[in-house]
């Protein structure tokens, strides 16, 4: 059984970049895909990235980790909207490696594989 | 005399940047040791590391120092090239035992690959310019090429992105050119020296930055 996550960007808005961080990988240690609404900016990814590699271990072997941005028309209006909503503007999809065999990414859609029946979940 | 050089460099705009790191990011099995290795045996004539079809062969930083390259024009660029461990946002011991390994390396290789992959995002505030290695015949999109893209992108670091692996039937540049339009693509084959000679004339471009 996999379970889902919803986080909406208000729940780590107020937190630290290192307690957004810890957020995240705390659930997605408890074998969870965590759906957030919105994005963490890029050298928080890296973080990500990096507090991952430090929690490694027997049980824990890592994440899969997509970011989707949604499209806008041109430079100027996704300026606007950047401005406007800053990290709260697309989604981002957190799965433990243990239960996220892949998760395939073009630009306007993610595509989520599990590991238990390596069937197309969305 | 050091400081009045240092000036000189600073208001000659058409010089090229000497003595700076160049660091070669990617995700694992992209090809930057190989790469690494091509740039060392085509101007000092020795290889740097060593490189395996197992994913983190290099888990550690390998720097080469005092690299001297010339251009067709006799310009030349010195620096010194930085080969970091792939970055992945998974490693699992049990992915090593696959390719033969026992389960005791399997587990040493899985502890040293994740240790590499935290000192190479560590090392991105020091590198100067960067080439990002990525293996033409896999999708681009990947989370890991995205954010080591966007990281650079934040400390204003010049990128020129190899598409890697040309040789191979598989190998799609335009694919990758697709998925990052705002930085230069090159593809190359580290393995045979394919484009290598164009590979160098973006080098001494993207000093110039």
């Amino acid at each position: 059984m996999v379970t889902i996550q919803l986080l909406p960007y208000d729940e780590i808005s107020g937190l630290t970049s290192i307690g957004r961080i810890r957020k995240l990988l705390n659930i997605a240690k408890q074998d969870k895909i965590v759906l957030l609404q919105g994005r963490l900016d890029k050298a928080e990814e890296a973080e990500l990235i990096k507090a991952t590699m430090e929690e490694i271990n027997k049980e824990f072997k890592g994440i899969e980790l997509a970011v989707i941005q949604p499209q806008t028309s041109g430079a100027f209006l996704g300026g606007v909207a950047s401005f406007l909503l800053g990290n709260r503007s697309g989604m981002t999809v957190i799965g433990p490696a243990s239960i996220v065999k892949k998760i395939k990414k073009d630009p306007n859609k993610i595509e989520l594989f599990t590991q238990e029946n390596k069937k197309r979940k969305r | 005399m050091e400081w009045l050089k240092k000036l000189w460099s600073k208001v000659n705009f058409w010089s090229v940047r000497q003595n700076f790191k160049l660091g070669l990011y990617g995700p694992p099995n992209s090809g930057k040791t190989t790469l690494a290795n091509r740039i060392c045996v085509d101007w000092l004539g020795t290889e740097l590391g060593s490189v395996s079809p197992i994913p983190h062969e290099t888990r550690e930083i390998q720097v080469k120092e005092s690299i001297v390259i010339k251009n067709k024009d006799g310009k030349e660029l010195q620096f010194n090239l930085v080969d970091t461990p792939g970055i992945a946002t998974r490693i699992d011991f049990e992915d090593f035992l696959k390719h033969g390994m026992n389960e005791k390396t399997a587990k040493k290789r899985a502890r040293e690959a994740t240790k590499g992959v935290i000192d190479s995002i560590k090392w991105l505030d020091e590198v100067d310019t960067v080439i990002v290695v990525l293996d033409s015949t896999m999708d681009p999109f990947s989370q890991v090429n995205v954010t080591i893209l966007g990281n650079l992108q934040a400390r204003n670091i010049p990128v020129l992105i190899a598409a890697n692996k040309v040789d191979l039937r598989r190998s799609k540049i335009k694919r990758v050119e697709a998925a990052f339009p705002q930085y230069p693509v090159i593809g190359i084959s580290a393995r045979t020296g394919k484009h290598m000679t164009d590979f160098y004339e973006q080098l001494f471009k993207l000093a110039k930055r």
